[in-house]
């Protein structure tokens, strides 16, 4: 039965891992045989980004059972201090990997630290209340991107906070108050980008399944009886969004550096609320889904580029139905009727487990 | 004098957060939903209002009826088309549904209304008052908005206390089931909710964009979210919280925009709102809730 | 929160003089002792000026109308409510200043009245959870699958087996503990307490909504649990037929104090007790 059970886990997250592969080599023979689109062709790094930033945020959200409302703070900090991280590395003379490494490594190590300031205090409050303070923390950081100005020449590095900095040349700023950041160099690297994704899967399906995981998972379900056990509550509940929020200052450093330029305004309210569509349109606690949610959702916009001024109305429509369907109990006993066929198929006597069965039992 | 003559500014911004935040309050305290959509109502009171007397010629007064009339009827259908089949659905179902409504709302103004800002004209075409020998001026819009805001919570805090449907909305926000084993329509309560609030809203967007004085499809969605901090802030579920909640934050913002910095006028407002609800987890006048074990 | 008093820690056994300990406990520190125990919510006191000594290997029974006060109790034992007054030693040792989980790692396990299971986790992680401080790797460990992950998860995995057994729940080891029909929840929620290695084991309301032979299934693996884990058991219970054949102590509560102790036999004929439970009308 042991055996059993480790196996079930490991086919299920080496599915999400072979999904991810599978994009990569599609895309990679597309690329080659020159069948991707210029459009396509830029989307490739963003997409890895916003799966990173689904996945991570759905630690939080579906694993953890907090609503944040605050993500896209987390993947500022990243994006910035990434990107400034990459220009110095860039100055400096290194390769584009090593300025990639390095700008990730600055981004998760900045909202790592970002997540504990803001987690230390914030994470005492539950449901709504959590979910507004961290909306405000992603407003807060976002006014203080807007203010900040860093640029580097000769003489060294020079920083402002709401004033630029006098006698520094135009093009030497890395970032520039509200027009935001400007890469030295764009870092579209796609191989890299599938190489970070993994890695974040592999982290977050690990901790998911094992001590800590499952201590997360009890706060989830039941914070009072998880006390009655002897789990220190404040300390599972940091350690998620810690987690969630370094993934998301990785998230951030590898799509910054894939753009030319990113405005701090981007990284708002509405940011955030996309990568929590994604979650919950992939489900929750479904880390799979939201990966592939994250996907979708990032090149269905383009292929409806044809469609113009209806297109973020479509968008909107789909979201209220696909919402409406999911909770209709005319789809859900339809959803279910599939689930029970397809559990049919499985040998019987070993009933499913799955780690990323969607806590609410439900299907998206 | 500059301090009056901001802290009066401060109450006239904050009568306007309060008036919206009312909206999400009621809505949070009798459907326990973020009504993320209700930013986007206040919108569209206000293109319904400046379409109505600038295009029509109709007088300001009936704008503003026609306003909160047709943003009354949209609130009902928004919440008898999206929210009510979702009201067992989990909160996060919900939450993104009316994310959704949001989206839908905004763009399709942008489509209809265009993306542009438009110059809201006053509606209030009288002379600004002078104190002081002039050297505090106040504007009509200004008094109109503490003048309203008052008005709207006496008349809310009436109706709420003494009347049967006021009762009603009382007992479906402490216990929806127990208040339906009464014999009273929850659906019927929060639609009555749903109607005022998005009433009120179109009274605030026609005030708010009379003080900008402009107007663009994304005009509400930072007054909402704003309003939205507002009704947190004074303890959301509480009428008297949004009163508070809303003119605190609108004298913390003008007063910040003055004496710290206009560019950070919002990061102080929503620093403020973290340091509350740390000190108090759930608002200045929310009430506290024990889990029972 | 009001500043907490610091007491003595006391290891001396207190004189049993209006409680009864099982006799082969005399000489052992008793598994629990509060002390004046109390609690006013809003000036109400709900419980008042409660004493009480479960020894060492006691089975010990708390009774009383519904609303006397008894599940508060078990909240001020464990610390989900902080007592206004008294002192609760656990094996001789103040738990004043500890929060809930501390409680537990100190040795008292609980399950509660409204099963609190982790509904969407299946059964057995629901126990790994009971020995998640017993299990020894890092965090890191874990996301990196060093050894000790699997070494101990290895372990854990067969301790929550052996654990399972106890009430013969191998087999649903896989099965979501949400989907599980009422009475096996109860008894999950009881390996779930007891996976945390308790001195002390607080049940509240372990037989409801079990039928008669489920009860009495349950009182045998009650008495099984407190002779293979040499623990004490102190819990609520309204079915009278469990409480009298297992309980070696009972303490009655009524309007949050004890009106009677003794033992079973003792408490059947209490003239006060029957009048708590039946009312006062009945001489005339």
């Amino acid at each position: 039965m042991k055996k059993n059970t480790f196996t079930t886990i490991w086919k299920s997250n080496f599915t999400t891992y072979g999904i991810v592969l599978l994009f990569f080599a599609v895309m990679m023979i597309l690329m080659a045989t020159g069948n991707l689109s210029r459009l396509m062709r830029g989307q490739l790094v963003p997409i890895c980004a916003y799966a990173i930033m689904a996945a991570s945020l759905n630690l939080t959200v579906g694993v953890l059972g907090e609503l944040s409302l605050g993500h896209a703070g987390f993947v500022s900090i990243g994006c910035f201090g990434g990107g400034l991280a990459a220009a110095l590395l860039h100055d400096a003379g290194a390769g584009e990997l090593v300025c990639l490494a390095g700008a990730v490594l600055a981004g998760v190590l900045l909202s790592t630290l970002a997540g504990f300031l803001i987690g230390l205090p914030v994470l005492r409050l539950n449901g709504d209340y959590l979910a507004i303070v961290t909306l405000a923390c992603c407003q807060i950081i976002k006014s203080l991107l807007t203010n900040l100005f860093v640029g580097r020449d000769e003489s060294g590095l020079h920083t402002g906070f709401l004033t630029q900095p006098e006698g520094v040349a135009a093009d030497a700023f890395v970032i520039r108050g509200s027009q935001g950041l400007r890469n030295a160099a764009v870092i579209d690297n796609f191989p890299a980008a599938v190489v970070l994704l993994i890695l974040c899967l592999i982290i977050i399906y690990n901790l998911i399944d094992s001590k800590s995981g499952r201590a997360i998972m009890a706060l989830r379900d039941n914070k009072i009886a998880a006390r009655s056990i002897g789990i220190n509550i404040t300390s599972y509940k940091m350690m998620a969004f810690v987690v969630s929020a370094a993934m998301a200052g990785a998230a951030g450093a590898l799509f910054g550096l894939s753009q030319a330029t990113v405005l701090p305004g981007k990284f708002d309210f509405n940011m955030s609320v996309l990568i929590l569509v994604f979650v919950v349109l992939g489900g929750l606690g479904n880390i799979r889904g939201s990966v592939i949610a994250a996907a979708l959702l990032t090149i269905l916009p383009e292929k409806l580029r044809f469609l113009a001024d209806y297109r973020m109305i479509i968008y909107a429509v789909v979201l209220i139905v696909v919402m409406l369907m999911r909770n209709s109990t005319v789809f859900h006993g339809l959803g279910e009727k599939i689930q029970g066929l397809l559990r049919r198929k499985k040998t019987a006597g070993s009933p499913p487990r799955d780690p990323d069965t969607d806590p609410a039992g439900k299907e998206g | 004098m500059d301090f009056l003559s901001n802290l009066v500014n401060g109450i006239s911004l904050g009568s306007i957060y309060a008036v919206i935040a009312l909206g999400y309050t009621m809505v949070y305290g009798i459907a326990k939903m973020l009504n993320f959509a209700h930013g986007d109502i206040i919108m569209v009171g206000a293109y319904v209002c400046f379409y109505a007397v600038y295009h029509f010629g109709l007088p300001g007064w009936a704008g503003v009826l026609l306003a909160m009339l047709l943003c009354l009827i949209l609130g009902v259908a928004v919440e008898r088309l999206a929210y009510r089949p979702l009201r067992r659905a989990d909160s996060l179902a919900v939450l993104i549904t009316a994310i959704g409504v949001s989206y839908f709302l905004e763009n399709t103004a942008q489509l209809v209304f265009g993306a542009n800002n438009v110059f809201f004209p006053n509606l209030f075409e009288a002379e600004p008052i002078r104190l002081f020998d002039g050297r505090l001026v106040i504007s009509v819009v200004t008094l109109a908005s503490i003048g309203i805001c008052m008005a709207v919570m006496v008349i809310l805090t009436l109706f709420i206390e003494k009347t049967k449907l006021g009762k009603a909305m009382r007992a479906v926000s402490e216990d929806k089931d127990a208040a339906r084993l009464m014999g009273i329509s929850v659906d019927r309560t929060i639609s009555v909710t749903f109607a005022i609030g998005s009433a009120l809203a179109a009274l605030a967007g026609v005030l708010l964009c009379s003080a900008i004085p402009s107007l663009s499809p994304m005009t509400g969605s930072m007054p909402g979210i704003k309003a939205f901090t507002a009704a947190v802030f004074g303890g959301i579920g509480s009428i008297p919280g949004a009163l508070l909640g809303g003119l605190l934050l609108g004298v913390i913002e003008v007063m910040g925009k003055a004496y710290i910095s206009t560019q950070l006028s919002d990061a102080i407002v929503f620093l403020v709102l973290i340091i509350v609800l740390l000190v108090r987890p759930t608002g200045i006048l929310g009430k506290k809730v024990q889990e029972k074990v | 929160m009001a500043a907490r008093k610091t007491y003595e820690p006391t290891v001396m056994v207190s004189p049993p003089s209006d409680i009864l300990i099982p006799e082969r406990d005399l000489g052992e520190i008793p598994a629990l002792e509060c002390r004046h125990l109390g609690i006013t919510f809003g000036g109400l006191h709900a419980v008042e000026n409660f004493n009480l000594t479960v020894g060492k290997t006691e089975i010990a029974g708390l009774i009383g109308p519904n609303g006397a006060g008894k599940t508060t109790v078990f909240n001020l034992i464990t610390k989900v409510y902080q007592p206004t007054t008294g002192t609760i030693l656990l094996a001789g040792r103040d738990i004043a200043g500890m929060d809930t989980a501390a409680v537990n790692r100190a040795g008292i396990g609980r399950t509660f009245q409204n099963i609190r299971l982790f509904n969407n986790l299946t059964v057995e992680d629901n126990v790994k959870l009971g020995l998640h401080n017993s299990i020894r790797y890092r965090s890191f460990a874990g996301v990196l699958r060093l050894p000790s992950y699997w070494q101990e998860e290895k372990k854990a995995h067969e301790r929550a087996l052996e654990l399972l057994s106890v009430f013969k729940m191998e087999r649903m080891a896989d099965l979501r503990a949400g989907g599980l029909p009422y009475g096996v929840q109860r008894r999950l929620e009881i390996i779930r307490a007891l996976a945390t290695e308790p001195r002390l084991l607080l049940l509240d309301e372990p037989a409801a909504g079990m039928n008669p032979s489920e009860t009495e299934e349950l009182m045998e693996t009650i008495r099984r649990i407190r002779d293979e884990f040499r623990i004490a058991v102190l819990l609520i219970e309204h079915d009278m037929k469990l409480v009298m054949g297992i309980c070696e102590g009972i303490a009655v509560m009524n309007f949050g104090k004890i009106i009677a102790k003794g033992t079973p036999d003792q408490i059947r004929n209490d003239p006060e007790v029957i009048e708590a439970y039946l009312g006062k009308n009945r001489e005339e």
